[in-house]
C-alpha cells in the first residue's frame, strides 16, 4: 500500500508538468477554437528567454515576471501578425500555420541558444519537500503554482467582464460583436494569456527535464492527453486531466511488468484515442446541445 | 416628430451581388416601424448595414451622429441593439450570462442587476432557466432571451430580425404582445423586419415595403393593413 | 467553414486561345514523364539517389492527398505508416529472406491494416480531434519501434540495414538507376490509380464528405466507411513509399520516422496544393532539396526555412503550386 501511495504522489509530481501544459492548450483552444500545435515550442522559447535573463544577472523572480510579460506580448503579436489574417481561412491552413510556427520557434531557439542541454534553476530550491523522499521542493511548488494559476483563471473567466466577453467571443463571435464585444481583441488576448500560461509551464518544466529546444516534444502529447481527458472546454478539467495522466503513467510503470519508460508515450496515445472515442467532451467538459 | 435614425441612399452588396439599391427611410423616436417584404428583398441586409456587419455605402444618422465608418462595437455603444436572425444565442453560456453580455458596454452594476430582474419580469421562463445553458432552450425561449439580451443594453433603438421565425403561432402571438408592451414601457424605438406582415403591422405605427433592395412603398401601418391592393400585390396576404 | 482551401476549378480549355498555353496544358503530362524518364541518364549516382527519394516522397504526398485532398481528413501521423512500411519491407527481406519486390506490396498491406485499425476508433473524430489523434500517433511511433519486446525483429534503437538490390535481368543500368526506374514505375502506378479513384463513385463520395460531411451523410453516403477506405488506402500508399524509401536508403531506424517526417509530408501537400496531384512533385522536391539548402546556410536552420516558406505559401498562394501553375497558364478559377 505504501508503494501505491508513494507512486500516486510521484505521479502527481510529474502530473503537474502535464497539468500546466494542458491548461495552456485549453486556454488557446477556448480563445480560438483550434489546437495550437506550437504551444509546447512557445513554452520552450519562454523558458529560454527566462534562462537568458537570469544569465544576464537578473534575480529569478524578476526574470520570471519579465518572461511572462514578454510571452504575453509575443502571444498577442503572433496572433495579430500571423493568425488574424488567417481568421477566415480553412482549418487546414490553420494547422499549416501552427506547424510553421512550431518549426520556426524550434529551430530558431536551436540557432540562438544551441542544442546542448542547460540547467534551469528552480525558485523552490533543490531540496526535498518537507523531507519527503518522493516529492522534491520544486515539484511541490509546481503543484501549488498550478493550483494558484487555475484559481486565478477561474476567477477571471467566471467573475470578470473581460472573462465573460472572451467566452462570448468564442461561443458566438457574430453575436458578441452585436453586444459590443471587440472580438478580434478578445482573440488576441486569448493568445496572450495562453502564451503567458505556457511561459509559466515552460519555466517550471525546464528544471525537471533540462532546457533544450526539443524538451517539450513528448510533454506536448501528454498535455494534449490531459486536456482531452479533462475536456477541452474546461480549464479545471484540463488540470485534473494532466494530474491523472501523471498518476496513471506512474502506476502503469510500477505495476505493469517491463513497461517502464518505453510505454509512456504509447499509453498517452492510447488514452487520447480511447477518451476521444468514448467521451469526446472529456471528464469535465460540457456536452452542449445546439439547435440547428 | 424627430427622426431617431435617418437612412439615406443605402447600398450594399455581398461580393458581386448587389442587394440594396439605394434605400432611404427614417424612424421616428418611440415608434415601432416595420420593414416588410418577401424573402431576399434585402430586409436583413438593411439591419446588418445599420450595425455595419456588412459593407455598404450611404449615409445613416442616428440621433445626430453619423454612423459612417463606425465599428459594430461603437454603434452598439450608441444604443443600437440588434436581435439577429437566428437569435444569436451564446449557446454554451448560461441564460444569465447571456443577459449580462447584453449589458457588456454598460458600467453601472446596480442598474444592470435591476434591469435583469425587470427582464425576468417580462419573461418568467428565463428566470426559471437562468443557470441553464442557453443552447438547451426552446426556440421560443431563445427568441425571448435574444430580445431580453438586446434590452439589457438599454437601447434607444432595437433592430428585430424575423422574431417570429420558426416559432409556433401561439408563441409568436405572446412574443408580439410582449414586444408591444416593451415598446411602451421601455420607451425603445423598434425597427422590426418580418415576412409575416399581418403580425408586424399589428404592433407598428409605420411600415416600409421593400422589394429587391428598394423601398417601393411606405405609409401608416393601419393604412397599409387596410389596403387590400397593397396587401395582395406586395405582402402576399 | 470548409476544411480545405477553395479547390473548385472551372478548367475552361475550350475558351482559351490556341497558343503556347494550350500546348503546355495538353502536353504537360507527357512532357513531364519524358523528363522523368530521361533525367537519370544525365545524372550522377548521387543525384539519381536524390531524384529517387523525390519520387518516394511524391508517393507519400499522393497518399496524404487521397486522405486530405479527396476526403478532407487530416493526418499529422503519416510518419507512422511510412515507418511501418519501411520496417515491414526490411523484415520481409532480412528476416524471411524474400525478395524486396515482395516486401513492397507486403509493406503496403501491413500499413493498410495498421491504418484501418487506427481508423476505426479515430475516424469518427471531427477534424481537429483527428489531427490531434494522428499527431499523437506520429509522436509515439519512434518509441513503439524501439520497444524491447520486438527488438529481435526491429533491431531496437539501432535499426536495421538492408542490402541494395542488384539490377535484375542483366539490364544495362546502375543499381541506383534501376531503383530510380522501379520507384518511378510504382509512383506512376499509384498516381494513375489515384486519378482514377478520384473520378470513380468512391472518389465522388469522398469529395462529398470533404465538402460537407452532414450533407453527404444525408445523401446516403456512408461517411465512416469512405473515411476508413480513404485512411486505409492512404496508409497503404504511404507504406509502399516507406518501403521504397527504406530500400533506397538501405537503412531503417526509429529516429528516421519522427514527427518531423509527418510535418514534412504535411507541408509537402500544402506547398504542392492540397488535392492537386501534379503538385506532389513540387512538394516532394521541396522536401528533398530545401533542407539541404537550408542546412548549408546554417546548421539547424532547416526548420525555420520550412516554417517561413510555409507561411509564405499560405499567405501568398493558399493553394500552393497549383495556384502558381494556374496563374502562369492563365487558368480561371471559379469564385464561390
Amino acid at each position: 500500500m505504501e508503494l501505491f501511495s508513494n507512486q500516486v504522489l510521484a505521479g502527481l509530481a510529474t502530473g503537474a508538468i502535464y497539468a500546466c501544459m494542458s491548461l495552456s492548450i485549453v486556454m488557446i483552444y477556448q480563445a480560438i477554437d483550434h489546437l495550437n500545435f506550437a504551444q509546447g515550442e512557445m513554452a520552450m522559447a519562454s523558458a529560454f528567454i527566462a534562462w537568458q535573463l537570469i544569465q544576464w544577472g537578473l534575480p529569478y523572480w524578476v526574470a520570471f515576471g519579465l518572461t511572462i510579460g514578454l510571452s504575453f506580448g509575443a502571444g498577442f503579436a503572433i496572433e495579430r501578425s500571423l493568425f488574424r489574417p488567417l481568421a477566415d481561412a480553412p482549418v487546414l491552413t490553420h494547422v499549416a500555420g501552427f506547424i510553421a510556427l512550431f518549426a520556426i520557434v524550434n529551430s530558431g531557439a536551436g540557432m540562438i541558444w544551441g542544442f546542448t542541454i542547460k540547467e534551469f534553476p528552480s525558485p523552490f530550491g533543490n531540496g526535498q519537500f518537507l523531507g519527503s523522499e518522493l516529492l522534491s521542493a520544486h515539484q511541490a511548488g509546481m503543484i501549488g503554482a498550478t493550483a494558484l494559476l487555475l484559481l486565478s483563471l477561474y476567477v477571471f473567466f467566471e467573475f470578470t467582464r473581460v472573462g465573460l466577453a472572451m467566452r462570448a467571443a468564442v461561443s458566438n463571435p457574430e453575436s458578441a460583436r452585436l453586444v459590443g464585444v471587440n472580438v478580434s481583441w478578445m482573440i488576441g488576448l486569448g493568445w496572450a494569456l495562453a502564451a503567458g500560461i505556457g511561459a509559466v509551464a515552460g519555466m517550471f518544466i525546464a528544471p525537471l527535464v533540462f532546457l533544450e529546444p526539443n524538451m517539450m516534444g513528448g510533454i506536448l502529447v501528454y498535455g494534449f492527453a490531459g486536456a482531452v481527458l479533462g475536456g477541452l472546454s474546461s480549464p479545471l478539467g484540463a488540470v485534473l486531466g494532466g494530474f491523472m495522466i501523471g498518476v496513471f503513467e506512474n502506476l502503469i510503470g510500477t505495476y505493469v511488468p517491463g513497461a517502464g519508460n518505453q510505454l509512456k508515450l504509447p499509453i498517452a496515445l492510447f488514452l487520447i484515442i480511447a477518451i476521444l472515442r468514448l467521451r469526446p467532451q472529456g471528464l469535465l467538459g460540457r456536452a452542449f446541445v445546439e439547435r440547428v | 416628430m424627430t427622426a431617431l435614425l435617418e437612412v439615406n441612399d443605402l447600398r450594399a452588396q455581398y461580393g458581386a451581388v448587389r442587394v440594396l439599391h439605394g434605400m432611404s427611410f427614417a424612424l421616428n423616436e418611440g415608434d415601432v416601424t416595420a420593414l416588410l417584404g418577401s424573402n431576399g428583398a434585402g430586409k436583413t441586409t438593411t439591419l446588418r448595414a445599420i450595425c455595419n456587419s456588412v459593407s455598404h455605402t450611404g449615409d445613416m444618422v442616428f440621433d445626430g451622429i453619423a454612423l459612417r465608418g463606425k465599428s459594430t462595437e461603437a454603434i452598439v455603444k450608441l444604443g443600437i441593439a440588434h436581435v439577429p436572425q437566428g437569435r444569436g444565442t451564446f449557446t454554451k453560456l448560461t441564460v444569465e450570462e447571456n443577459l449580462q453580455l447584453g449589458a457588456m458596454v454598460r458600467r453601472n452594476r446596480p442598474d444592470i442587476v435591476s434591469d435583469m430582474d425587470r427582464m425576468y419580469g417580462y419573461f418568467p421562463k428565463l428566470k426559471e432557466r437562468r443557470t441553464q445553458q442557453a443552447g438547451t432552450l426552446s426556440g421560443g425561449e431563445q427568441q425571448m432571451l435574444a430580445v431580453a439580451r438586446a434590452l439589457m443594453l438599454r437601447p434607444r433603438l432595437m433592430l428585430l430580425d424575423e422574431p417570429s421565425f420558426g416559432l409556433a403561432p401561439l408563441i409568436v402571438q405572446s412574443l408580439f404582445d410582449i414586444l408591444r408592451k416593451i415598446n411602451v414601457e421601455e420607451r425603445v424605438t423598434v425597427l422590426v423586419v418580418e415576412q409575416n406582415a399581418n403580425l408586424a403591422l399589428q404592433i407598428s405605427s409605420r411600415a416600409y415595403v421593400v422589394e429587391t433592395g428598394c423601398i417601393v412603398l411606405s405609409g401608416n401601418a393601419s393604412e397599409i393593413a387596410s389596403n387590400e391592393a397593397i396587401r395582395k400585390s406586395y405582402l402576399g396576404c | 467553414m470548409s476544411v480545405l482551401p477553395d479547390t473548385s476549378i472551372a478548367r475552361n480549355d475550350s475558351t482559351s486561345s490556341i497558343g503556347i498555353r494550350t500546348i503546355l496544358l495538353r502536353w504537360s503530362r507527357p512532357l513531364a514523364l519524358l523528363v522523368l524518364v530521361l533525367l537519370p541518364l544525365a545524372a550522377s549516382d548521387f543525384v539519381t539517389f536524390q531524384l529517387t527519394m523525390l519520387l518516394v516522397y511524391a508517393v507519400a504526398l499522393i497518399a496524404l492527398n487521397v486522405l486530405t485532398g479527396f476526403t478532407g481528413q487530416f493526418s499529422l501521423g503519416q510518419n507512422a505508416f511510412f515507418g511501418i512500411g519501411g520496417y515491414s519491407a526490411v523484415i520481409v527481406v532480412e528476416h524471411f529472406h524474400l525478395s524486396y519486390l515482395l516486401g513492397i506490396p507486403v509493406a503496403g498491406v501491413i500499413a493498410a491494416i495498421a491504418g484501418i485499425l487506427f481508423a476505426f476508433p479515430a475516424l469518427r473524430l471531427k477534424g481537429v480531434y483527428l489531427a490531434l489523434a494522428t499527431f499523437a500517433l506520429g509522436t509515439t511511433i519512434p518509441q513503439l519501434l524501439k520497444l524491447d519486446y520486438i527488438e529481435q525483429w526491429t533491431g531496437g534503437v539501432q535499426g536495421m540495414m538492408i542490402e541494395k538490390p542488384m539490377t535484375p535481368l542483366g539490364l544495362p543500368l546502375s543499381q541506383d538507376a534501376y531503383l530510380y526506374y522501379l520507384t518511378l514505375t510504382i509512383a506512376l502506378g499509384i498516381y494513375i490509380l489515384s486519378v482514377n479513384l478520384l473520378h470513380s463513385k468512391t472518389g465522388r463520395a469522398m469529395l462529398a464528405i470533404r465538402e460537407n460531411e452532414t450533407a453527404a451523410a444525408a445523401m446516403g453516403v456512408d461517411v465512416a466507411y469512405y473515411k476508413t477506405i480513404a485512411f486505409g488506402l492512404s496508409a497503404a500508399f504511404t507504406g509502399v513509399s516507406g518501403a521504397l524509401g527504406a530500400i533506397v536508403i538501405q537503412f531503417v531506424s526509429p529516429d528516421a520516422y519522427t514527427i518531423q517526417l509527418a510535418v514534412a509530408i504535411f507541408l509537402g501537400i500544402v506547398i504542392g496544393g492540397v488535392g492537386w496531384l501534379p503538385g506532389t512533385i513540387v512538394g516532394a522536391a521541396f522536401i528533398v532539396f530545401v533542407p539541404n539548402v537550408a542546412e548549408s546556410i546554417s546548421k539547424g536552420l532547416s526548420g525555420a526555412v520550412f516554417g517561413v516558406l510555409i507561411l509564405l505559401v499560405i499567405f501568398v498562394f493558399p493553394r500552393g503550386a497549383q495556384q502558381v501553375c494556374d496563374r502562369l497558364l492563365g487558368v480561371e478559377h471559379k469564385k464561390d
